[in-house]
């Protein structure tokens, strides 16, 4: 089982979290930080297994990351997954989102953490895999954006008109 | 790290980066961005908030904008403790939008004890029941994050039927499949096995994958726990498996990954076949076939350079080697699997060392491929050392653990002792309690077993564990033909300028008990030796200072000529007077003893250590807990049934005679000991007086000695009540009139927790009309090594005859225990004594002449008549003993007075022993004929 998908890119700032066993917010900032100080120290070309964080779990659970120029996504996951699935599966979260967002960027996540929420949704629910077949996860994606499109005219008006307003406002909030 | 196939996602720098609000915090400007960004944070949550609580209805777009920003900003790890109600309200809408923002929010901010749950439940119910397929897509995601036990009840019975309905979107049976499984984590009491689980397992003969991947994960679940139910999976998973592996690398279209045919469902179906035993020979064929396809392609050429092509096709073949080891009945795959995992072990991919390693360690407890991994050992040794990654050395350690057995100990010893030098910190405990359970595991010959322990704390002092020096020491006792060569080996080690303080303690030990055996040699004379241990003595800390004091009382009587030097230590001010109270008790006892004692008491005080009782091996135990249950259990358990008991020999006598005082016989004993040998218990006054009342009869073996154990608490209150391998239970007891308390003590003896430790006093129903107990449960954990009290007040209401009987129970590794043992609370307890005179004595005694007031009996002595001890059991009794009362000197008489709480009874009590017969008479008289029988009853016993 997967218990937590973390993104925090060098600095440890956290950009998507995801947490499939309960755990209280400071548990869960805590283990964010915690993960990031165990993934961020090592170097570049080791494995990408490690053991986890006490919090999460310690040697029962292994954090399984990988490293994107600015941002780590790290699985933690029990020992009911297989280590090279789970890598395989980062990598096509990565293509995926690449897929949907055309050239993915950091701040793609940061604006748009509905959407990485969604995607994320497709691929795992409950902390089980749900879907490996990006064709099919893009797929839905678009019937996604093809549904909100699709809502009454009035709002799709006001939402192309705002988009632009409101991302300026949002970088000045 | 491989690279990613793919033209750099995030690898363009971050447009306007530094436009946004939480600019990314460089170190230098940390603590001043931080400032600035919970500063903006704040204004936008007031802003927020302002909007939410506004007259104005806010239009679905709004709601979305600052919902996402609340989740942004929760995300930075911000409190957000508004906006609940409104992602509620969202669920309701008809927008697709509004809703699915709404799901998302109660997905990533309510936790599942959130009162809004059955607003939330509301809305689920109403959009699982819309057919609409992506509101029930939401739904069934929103029930499976959040998961709650409410939500288990609310819908458990519903989700079943929507997976296995014929007219259910493949999307909205995935989801189902993966939902049901998180309810069934949650709460499984809640979803009952029915008719659904046999159309679930035929999931798995569905047209697209997706649906045979969640029902894949489902079953495998389902069928942990109900194995018998979902029997019928295997053949489906295997005819599924089979025609994945054999089918061209483009039938399954986009289930293809990197051209291996759907890697997740073969891995996953893989898994699903561990849950079950080998299959019936005709469904095996069809595996093993599966097994070596896989196996074979493992050798062909990679169809594409990607990492991905890679990882995907090892992603499954570590699955089949895995299911291989669980079957662990084909030699031929045991080996080809081995083979394979040993390739893999000098791969230039770190992730398949690190994989292969992992692998290897379970396949090393097979009895076909044990001597096959073994073929591996100069890999994984040279992996150790040239490795640049700690997880895969870690994993390195881990396997030579595993593959360790008496015909490469040494050299795995040896290895691992070197690259404990220069192991990282974090793996080096762990790596030392590896060396001496292997050390003493395979230790043929025990000078090497010694050789290699005090290597370990010469290389890593600082992380060889209490458990590990107790256990060297337990072993040095226990067998005698290495006793000389460890004195001998630690006389050596301790001359060394700077020796760490875990040697002080195991070479003041051992020489206190063994020093004698190199005396001879005038290289290690006795003063000698007492000069090297006190030279360090003042380093040390006062646990380690306290041992060595016990050393040198040991030392007293091992070698008389250095007693006066020792006597001058002992007297100076530094210890007589050291602010200390352990040091300045033991200096100021061991001082006594040693100038009044006689030769002969000193050397039964002071005689060497009894053999310890054979337990399971403390350290062992401690690796168990450090590396969770699982890991180590199963392997050593394997490995024990493979080689069995290496060491194992018959069974030490028990602690002998009155050798040392009690609390040091379990010095060594799994934790919970004081930390130093022969040291007399703390808190009583005369040491010698404990050394003999403290008498080894006190150690009762198990509940059959129960009622012996009962009687000697007639007379006397304090003490040990019942002991066996895993649990003693003392006593102390104070009475005062009709009321006492007693503190019962449960000791754990072992280095486990006690699980579920309920201790229950259990009267009779006369009992508890007569006698009230009142007690509080006790913690039911009961750590290993710790002592838990129970405290028990009692009142006498009436004279009573029973006794309660005090039952524990509790669960200690997978075994439930239950013990029980009468408690002694006698009527005798409540005695006040009273003191007469002759002729008042006699006057009462007449006064009390009826029939029903006397008692008598007349008995065979149990034990020898001695006049004294007679004297203490009476008054341990409860009376008081009256001289010059009885005419004849010989005969004892005693009074007092019984306290209820509803009368007093006057008692007067005559014993007159018979020498040349060997007998008793023993007359009661009391006012009530209950009383006097009891208390007869009770004292008879005594004699």
């Amino acid at each position: 089982m997967i218990k937590a998908i973390l993104i925090f890119n060098n600095h440890g700032k956290p950009r998507l979290s995801k947490f499939y066993q309960p755990y209280s917010e400071d548990t869960q900032q805590q283990i964010i930080r915690e993960t990031f100080h165990l993934v961020s120290k090592r170097d570049e070309n080791v494995c990408n297994f490690l053991e986890g964080g006490l919090l999460i779990g310690g040697s029962d659970n292994k954090l399984i990351y990988r490293h994107y120029a600015t941002l780590y996504f790290v699985f933690c996951v029990d020992s009911s997954e297989s280590e090279l699935g789970i890598l395989d599966l980062i990598q096509v979260f990565v293509e995926t989102l690449d897929k949907c967002f055309e050239n993915v960027c950091e701040l793609d996540l940061i604006f748009h953490v509905d959407k990485v929420h969604n995607i994320l949704a497709e691929m795992v629910m409950g902390g089980m895999v749900l879907e490996t077949n990006m064709n099919e996860i893009v797929t839905q994606i678009d019937a996604q954006n093809k549904l909100e499109k699709s809502e009454p005219p009035v709002m799709e008006v006001h939402l192309q008109k705002s988009t632009l307003l409101e991302r300026k406002r949002f970088l000045h909030l | 790290m491989e690279s990613p196939g793919l033209t750099f996602p995030f690898g363009t720098e971050l447009r306007c980066h530094t436009l946004f609000f939480c600019c990314e915090a460089t170190p230098e400007s940390e603590g001043k961005s931080k400032e600035a960004e919970i500063k903006r944070i704040n204004k936008e949550l007031a802003n927020i908030r302002s909007k939410f609580k506004g007259d104005k209805a806010l239009d679905g777009y709004s709601k979305k904008k600052y919902v996402c920003k609340l989740l942004f900003i929760f995300l930075l790890g911000h409190d957000i403790d508004f906006g609940h109600m409104e992602a509620v309200n969202l669920l309701s809408s008809n927008r697709y939008t509004e809703k699915q923002i709404g799901y998302l929010f109660i997905s990533v901010l309510v936790n599942s004890n959130s009162e809004l749950i059955r607003l939330i439940n509301n809305a689920i119910k109403n959009d699982l029941a819309s057919r609409n397929p992506t509101f029930m897509g939401l739904a069934l995601h929103c029930i499976a994050n959040v998961g709650s036990r409410e939500m288990a009840e609310a819908f458990a019975g519903e989700i079943p039927k929507i997976l296995v309905a014929g007219d259910t979107m493949d999307s909205v049976k995935q989801s189902a499949a993966l939902c049901l499984l998180r309810l069934y984590r949650t709460s499984p009491d809640l979803v009952p096995m029915g008719d659904w689980t046999s159309r679930v397992v035929h999931l798995l003969n569905d047209q697209h994958l997706g649906v045979v991947t969640a029902a894949t994960s489902l079953i495998t679940t389902l069928a942990q726990k109900n194995p018998e139910e979902f029997k019928t999976s295997v053949s489906l998973a295997v005819s599924r498996l089979s025609r994945i592996v054999t089918s061209a690398s483009t039938d399954l279209q986009d289930y293809t990954y990197y051209f291996v045919p759907a890697p997740w469902l073969s891995v996953k179906l893989l898994r699903l076949l561990q849950c079950y035993p080998p299959p019936d020979p005709a469904v095996r064929g069809r595996l093993t076939e599966c097994l070596e396809t896989i196996l074979n392609k493992a050798q062909e050429p990679p169809k594409s350079k990607k990492v991905q092509h890679s990882n995907a096709k090892n992603a499954v073949l570590f699955e089949a080697i895995s299911l291989i080891i669980h079957h662990d009945s084909e030699p031929n795959l045991l080996v080809r699997a081995c083979n394979q995992l040993g390739q893999f072990l000098q791969h230039r991919e770190t992730n398949l060392r690190y994989l292969a390693l992992e692998s290897m360690c379970t396949l090393a407890s097979s009895e076909f491929s044990h001597e096959a991994v073994k073929t591996h050992i100069e890999t994984v040794i040279n992996a150790l050392k040239t490795e640049r990654d700690v997880s895969v050395r870690q994993r390195a350690v881990d396997l030579l653990y595993a593959m360790c057995d008496r015909s490469n100990a040494q050299q795995i010893v040896a290895e691992m002792l070197s690259y404990l030098e220069t192991a990282d910190y974090s793996i080096r405990e762990e790596i030392v309690l590896k060396v001496a359970i292997l050390a003493e595991k395979y230790a043929v010959d025990y000078t090497w077993y010694v050789d290699t322990i005090l290597n370990l704390i010469r290389i890593a002092g600082d992380y060889v564990s209490e458990e590990v020096w107790y256990r060297v020491i337990q072993i040095v006792i226990n067998r005698d033909d290495v006793q000389g060569y460890a004195a001998k080996t630690v006389f050596e080690a301790l001359q060394a300028p700077a020796c760490h303080e875990n040697l002080v303690k195991v070479g003041g030990y051992i020489l206190g008990e063994f020093g004698n055996l190199i005396a001879g040699d005038p290289r290690s004379s006795p003063l000698i030796q007492f000069n090297l241990l006190h030279s360090k003595f003042h380093l040390c800390s006062v646990p380690t200072r306290a041992l060595l004091l016990s050393t040198y009382i040991k030392f007293v009587n091992l070698f008389p000529e250095v007693k006066t030097t020792i006597q001058d230590v002992l007297r100076s001010d530094s210890q007589l007077k050291n602010a200390d109270v352990e040091l300045q008790q033991r200096a100021v006892e061991y001082l006594r003893l040693s100038t009044v004692a006689s030769t002969d008491i000193l050397a039964t005080v002071l005689e060497e250590m009894p053999p310890f009782p054979e337990r399971e091996s403390s350290i062992l135990a401690k690796l168990k807990k450090k590396k969770g249950p699982n890991t180590v259990t199963d392997l050593e358990e394997a490995k024990r049934e493979r080689s069995a008991d290496v060491n194992g020999g018959p069974e030490p006598a028990p602690a002998s005679a009155a050798s040392t005082p009690s609390p040091s016989a379990d010095l060594l004993g799994l934790g919970a000991a004081p930390p130093a040998p022969a040291g007399p218990p703390p808190s009583s006054g005369g040491l010698l007086v404990d050394v003999f009342s403290d008498s080894p009869s006190a150690v009762a073996p198990l509940a059959p000695g129960s009622e012996d154990n009962f009687a000697r608490f007639v007379c006397k209150n304090n003490g040990v009540l019942f002991e066996n391998q895993l649990l003693q239970i003392g006593l102390k007891s104070e009475f005062r009139q009709n009321l006492g308390r007693m503190f019962i003590f449960y000791g754990n003896k072992t280095s486990t927790q006690f699980l579920n430790f309920t201790p229950t006093l259990i009267c009779s129903d006369d009992l508890q009309t007569n006698l009230s107990l009142q007690t509080k449960p006790v913690d039911p954990t009961v750590d290993g090594g710790a002592q838990v009290q129970q405290i028990v007040n009692i009142e006498c209401v009436c004279d009573f005859t029973e006794a309660p009987v005090l039952n524990i129970q509790f669960r200690y590794g997978g075994t439930f225990q239950n013990v029980s043992v009468k408690l002694p609370i006698t009527l005798n307890k409540f005695f006040q004594p009273t003191e007469m005179a002759s002729q008042d004595f006699f006057q009462r005694w007449k006064q009390l002449s009826s029939p029903q007031q006397e008692v008598q009996n007349i008995f065979k002595a149990k034990h020898p008549m001695d006049t004294e001890i007679t004297k203490a059991k009476i008054i341990g009794f409860g009376s008081a003993l009256l001289e010059d009362v009885d005419p004849n000197p010989a005969n004892f008489v005693g009074a007092g007075i019984i306290h209820t709480k509803t009368t007093q009874i006057g008692c007067l009590l005559r014993l007159e022993p018979n020498l040349q017969a060997q007998m008793y008479r023993l007359t009661l008289r009391t006012s009530k004929e209950t009383v006097s029988q009891r208390l007869c009853e009770l004292l008879s016993e005594q004699f």
